[in-house]
């Protein structure tokens, strides 16, 4: 509830006002520890959401694992404790050194990057802002909505952009703030607003929970860019570079049509393989000595993982209930005409 | 015989000794210890937060806030407004619901702690069960049940509940009707204004004509008179002078009139209704404080019923009430912070809540808002201290 929200903010501080400002080996910490600690959302279907057995599954814990994977190696998947966490104390906890991954559709921004301490790895999911309504309402087009009450989470980006849609409009609304992203879909539920606006996976992640899905609709207007990705403390750039790579190393086997599973484990033999799978599967060079890694960092975060792709259908794609087609949106390859482009691991 | 002199001189004067010297050399230290540590915290505060890249300092407070705020029943605030005057809508909002609340769980405070007493079986068996239900539920839950169960039920705008378009209730809020003052207006604040002058006179007359002559004068009826006579003829005159805005559906909602947005009435209730129990048991054991004899001797002397009441009984309870009341008073105050759980924008929604986020900067953020608190609750204390002393026993 609230109030021990407050109480965690308050030991954050107090570990900010207290702790010793040494220098940070993440890395060093995490292997002695012997697990990754990871900030997901409170539950957000297709990002980071626990499964009916209790486990946390998603695109957004995805990342968490393939980490975790890359650094522990076979079975290191299941290395990870995780810490669901609100919009609005993401960031004062990761400085404040409760985790070391915040892994939770974040959004980059400047003031994100280069104000609050924090450090972006990358994108594993591009986003952008629109607006849910009940067909009841007969609204087509985001700009009939003048007037309107919009539920809408608080510490976001969605809230700044709303103002700013709103604004650039000349169109008036009133701003319902809800803390939590439940709480904000059970007020849309049930009629104290006419609107719900958060990313779009987001909205089709939510509608899902809606008393009647069908009577609800996503506007077409995407009205701000979205790039969601894991953040780290800044100051620890061995331990950013880390999961950076990890990222675009799923992305790269994504790019190179490898699996991840059992269908991984036929090629480390193969020595017909290009010298680019080669090197990455770490059977020629070492890139993972550079990252303070295995040699074979990057195949365990493949084979317990899978590849970008197998990740997206399994949590957001088509076959989901969010059902986000990934051809033709951002998130495609970038030689299918979407955003998603890993630099050269070598 | 040899008397040695230097026996009986008083031994000289050690300072290690005296106990002045000690106590104020503990007292030193430990005032040392105590500034060292809280310079410690801050320095070190501060040096971690530079290490980690996390900005510092108030110059936010005059940036622009980029985002809006849903409820602004006094001053304005957009997107293109600075983060201070969104402290200042906060902190107005904080203050709107906590006069609120006081002002309400006052008067149900004091209605149901004298109903508690009451012969009527029914009257203190209802005032007790409701003393101790609301007491002992946790007030996040009240504030929830409210929310969530009472007000969520409502129609949608379109089919709000409608008292001949004066009064409309659904899920958006309560929709009232706005007076709003027309020609001739100011001539009945006027009017208003000389008659309340003209009722202090006759009160401060008649009082001295009581003391010095014992003879009473009926001075309810005179003020009502003196209050409502001039009301009605300028009314007459001008036409009456208000007519009333009505609230007006257009497009998504109600436009016009003066609107309560279901958050603040769900915080309000909770708050006064919780409240209000904890008043009422300091106004029973107020009243029970007074001793039976007192009653009897001013019936003795031929008091009123009522006039035992207004003149014996209330006086010296108030003297047991006031000081538990203060606390109760800056409990409701405090306890409005709750608002962030069902997005009423008070201070802690506002900025403790969206500004942090934005701009990040927890310490600066927290240390104002509790600034605020501290300095609320210290004003609701001194204002109840000098009351006390207005109402404590004099003596003579």
């Amino acid at each position: 509830m609230k109030l021990s929200n407050v109480l965690r903010l308050f030991t954050s501080i107090l570990i900010l006002s207290f702790g010793t400002s040494a220098i940070a080996d993440t890395l060093s910490d995490t292997q002695a520890r012997g697990h990754v600690r990871c900030g997901v959302s409170q539950g957000l279907p297709g990002f980071s959401n626990p499964d009916a057995d209790g486990n946390w599954v998603g695109i957004d814990v995805d990342v968490c694992r393939a980490v975790a994977a890359a650094i522990f190696g076979k079975g290191g998947d299941e290395k990870v404790e995780y810490f669901p966490v609100s919009a609005k104390e993401r960031f004062t906890k990761l400085t404040a050194g409760e985790y070391d991954i915040l892994s939770r559709n974040t959004t980059w921004t400047l003031s994100r990057d280069a104000k609050i301490g924090l450090t972006f790895n990358g994108v594993n999911f591009y986003d952008g802002q629109g607006f849910m309504v009940p067909k009841a309402l007969g609204v087509t087009s985001a700009l009939e909505l003048d007037g309107a009450s919009v539920c809408v989470n608080t510490g976001t980006t969605t809230e700044l952009n709303l103002a700013d849609y709103f604004r650039a409009n000349g169109m008036s609304y009133e701003p319902v703030v809800f803390e939590k992203a439940d709480e904000v879909i059970a007020a849309y539920d049930s009629g104290r607003c006419d609107v719900h606006t958060t990313d779009k996976s987001g909205l089709a992640a939510q509608r899902t929970k809606l008393a009647q899905p069908d009577e609800h609709m996503v506007l077409g207007e995407t009205i701000s860019k979205e790039p969601l990705g894991p953040v780290t403390r800044e100051g620890d750039e061995p331990w950013s570079d880390i999961v950076f790579w990890v990222l675009n190393a799923l992305i790269t086997w994504d790019e190179l049509g490898l699996a991840g599973g059992d269908a991984v484990k036929s090629i480390v033999g193969d020595t017909s393989s290009t010298p680019e799978v080669k090197r990455i599967l770490g059977v020629e060079g070492d890139t993972g000595g550079h990252l303070g890694l295995e040699k074979d960092w990057a195949y365990w975060a493949l084979f317990e993982v899978g590849n970008y792709g197998e990740m997206y259908e399994r949590h957001v794609g088509a076959n989901t209930p969010l059902a986000l087609a990934r051809a033709g949106s951002p998130n495609a390859g970038w030689k299918d005409g979407g955003l998603l482009y890993a630099p050269p691991i070598r | 015989m040899n008397v040695r002199t230097d026996i009986i001189k008083p031994p000289k004067q050690d300072i290690f000794q005296s106990g002045k010297f000690r106590s104020i050399v503990v007292q030193s230290i430990v005032m040392f210890l105590v500034v060292a540590f809280l310079g410690w915290i801050v320095s070190n505060t501060a040096t971690n937060m530079k290490a980690n890249g996390i900005s510092h300092g108030f110059g936010f407070l005059s940036e622009t806030s980029m985002f809006d705020i849903g409820y602004l029943p006094f001053i304005d605030h957009t997107a293109a407004h600075t983060y201070i005057n969104a402290f200042f809508v906060g902190l107005l909002n904080t203050i709107l619901v906590a006069v609120l609340g006081i002002f309400l769980a006052t008067i149900i405070g004091f209605l149901v702690g004298v109903g508690r007493l009451s012969d009527n079986w029914l009257v203190s068996r209802f005032c007790g069960f409701y003393i101790e239900a609301l007491r002992n539920i946790p007030l996040l839950l009240q504030i929830f049940f409210w929310y969530h169960a009472v007000l969520r039920i409502l129609p949608r705008a379109k089919n709000s509940i409608n008292f001949n378009d004066h009064f409309l209730l659904n899920l958006k809020g309560l929709f009232l009707s706005r007076p709003v003052p027309e020609n001739g207006f100011n001539y009945l604040l006027l009017a208003g204004l000389f008659s309340i002058i003209v009722i202090i006179i006759i009160y401060l007359w008649s009082k001295k004509r009581q003391n010095l002559t014992g003879k009473q004068f009926p001075i309810l009826y005179f003020s009502l008179a003196i209050l409502i006579i001039p009301f009605v003829i300028i009314s007459f005159i001008y036409n009456f002078p208000i007519t009333l805005e009505q609230p007006v559906l257009k497009g998504f909602n109600f436009k016009g009139g003066i609107r309560l947005i279901p958050e603040l009435v769900a915080l309000l209730l909770a708050l006064s209704l919780y409240t209000a129990a904890f008043i009422a048991e300091n106004v029973r054991s107020g009243i029970l404080a007074i001793s039976k004899g007192q009653k009897e001797a001013a019936s003795a002397v031929g008091l009123t019923q009522g006039q035992i009441l207004r003149l014996i009984i209330i006086p010296q309870a108030m003297r047991v009430i006031i000081p538990p009341l203060t606390s109760q008073y800056l409990n409701l105050t405090k306890n409005s912070s709750l608002a962030v759980a069902i997005a009423y924008p008070d201070l802690v929604h506002v900025f403790a809540g969206t500004a942090l986020m934005q701009t990040g900067q927890a310490v600066e953020i927290l240390f104002m808002t509790m600034s605020v608190y501290l300095s609320l609750s210290l004003t609701i204390s001194l204002l109840m201290n000098w009351y006390n002393s207005v109402m404590a026993l004099k003596d003579r």
